[in-house]
């Protein structure tokens, strides 16, 4: 039995909740704090990765990111390489499944500060950057960390999207989840034990911890 | 240098504020307070001063500089104008302590710390110094309030209903206060209430609006009767 592609797992979220806490919180941002034409029509694209069969999902990344398209070449021009079959897909699979969670929190989060801090921190001679970054956000860190929580935790188990854009590459794109998927088709149900013991383990413990950040505070 | 602030502003509804405004009036350093119902826009007039909201149409002026000209196309944002704005709700930054919610508006100054402990000594609550304001009375609250609107050496106080939820002995305590900082910074404070008789106890001035128009402007024997 190989460690390796739990190794993998954890390396792949962890960059997509990077990405994805970077993206997902500017976006949660934008759709909490300005009214704008389209607005719920970006809300819907942003949590569409949620209900949008992974398989479908996936399709739309080959599309977008597939070797003939503008962001494919861009990335071959700049690395040589390709997005799709590799890591960096992995990535981009995990991260468009992390990115729902973690927007939506943002945004939930966000709407629950009072807007009359951020209007008391702008007459104190903050503009509205420094509003946004000393008082909305650190107001809103708790369910900001519960959806980059849970945005881990599903770029941890990605498996459709993945499967799609990156293949089933041992040592390359094999992600836990794929390779639970193929010991469990070769009867290999030892190999699989430990990975699910432990995605199991890690997802109620996100879970538990996600809702503990949420729950009010009292006093 | 003793300024008056002079105020002509249209403000129609919006998401922002439901109340218009159609109004004009001066307020010369010392207490001006603002009566009016519940609904004449006497918050909407003061978002509308403190840069919070974009009026329709007018002008904004203290001294001679001017902040809000819509046909000039002037409109200085809110944290350059050094308007002391204590809300009603007093929004208190609850992550923030007692300090560190007074040091907030006071530039990055090696005294910032010292400066902020000082007010907070003059409003007699230095001993909330270290703790939040979920801690807080309500009397310390408004202290800590004040404290940090006074901060910034603000140009015009703008004070929306700061003590309506206090009993006698203390609005008179923070009233003083408030008195005393004026006296000593001459400076312009436009004060919200809709008790009369705090409108007569505590201002040298009153404007009256109603339905967003002023209605009466003077003195506060204007409120008698």
């Amino acid at each position: 039995m190989t460690w390796q592609p739990l190794v993998l797992s954890f390396q792949v979220a962890a960059a997509a909740t990077v990405i994805a806490g970077v993206i997902g919180i500017a976006l949660g941002a934008w759709l909490a704090l300005w009214r704008f034409p389209g607005r719920d029509l970006v809300d819907v694209l942003v949590t569409s990765p949620l209900l949008v069969p992974p398989t479908v999902l996936g399709y739309y990344v080959l599309v977008a990111i597939g070797q003939h398209s503008p962001v494919g070449r861009l990335y071959h021009a700049l690395t040589g390489g390709t997005l799709v079959f590799s890591r960096a897909g992995v990535i981009v699979a995990a991260t468009l499944g992390a990115l729902p969670f973690v927007a939506k929190a943002a945004r939930a989060a966000i709407e629950a500060v009072d807007p009359a801090l951020a209007r008391a921190a702008r007459t104190l001679g903050a503009s509205p950057w420094r509003a946004f970054t000393t008082v909305v956000l650190p107001l809103a860190s708790r369910g900001i960390a519960a959806g980059l929580m849970l945005g881990f935790a599903r770029a941890l188990g990605d498996f459709g999207v993945t499967l799609m854009v990156a293949g089933d590459i041992p040592g390359e794109t094999q992600t836990a989840s794929l390779a639970i998927y193929d010991a469990i088709q070769a009867s290999r149900e030892a190999d699989a034990a430990g990975m699910i013991a432990v995605l199991s383990a890690l997802a109620c413990a996100v879970l538990y911890a996600a809702n503990k950040l949420t729950r009010p505070r009292h006093g | 240098m003793a300024e008056t602030l002079d105020v002509c502003v249209r403000v129609r509804p919006s998401r922002k504020s439901p109340f218009v405004v159609d109004a004009a009036f001066s307020v010369p350093p010392g207490i001006t307070i603002l009566f009016g119902p519940s609904g004449a826009g006497k918050s909407t007039t003061l978002a509308a001063i403190a840069g919070l909201l974009v009026p329709e149409a007018g002008r904004i002026r203290v001294g001679e500089e001017v902040w809000f000209d819509h046909d000039a196309r002037v409109d200085r944002p809110a944290h350059r104008r050094g308007v002391g704005l204590v809300f009603q709700s007093l929004a208190l930054f609850p992550h923030l302590t007692a300090l560190a919610n007074v040091a907030y508006g006071i530039g990055k100054t090696p005294d910032r710390e010292q400066r902020a402990r000082r007010l907070l000594q003059k409003m007699r609550v230095e001993h909330l110094a270290e703790r939040h304001p979920v801690t807080f009375s309500g009397g310390e609250a408004q202290r800590v309030a004040l404290a940090r609107a006074f901060a910034i050496g603000p140009r015009v106080l703008l004070l929306d209903e700061a003590f309506s939820a206090m009993d006698e002995p203390l609005r008179r305590e923070l009233q003083a206060d408030v008195r005393a900082f004026v006296d000593e910074a001459r400076i312009p404070v436009l004060q919200i209430t809709h008790h009369r008789e705090e409108a007569r106890a505590l201002g040298d001035r009153v404007v009256v609006l109603e339905d967003g128009r002023v209605k009466a402007a003077g003195s506060t024997t204007l409120l008698t009767g």
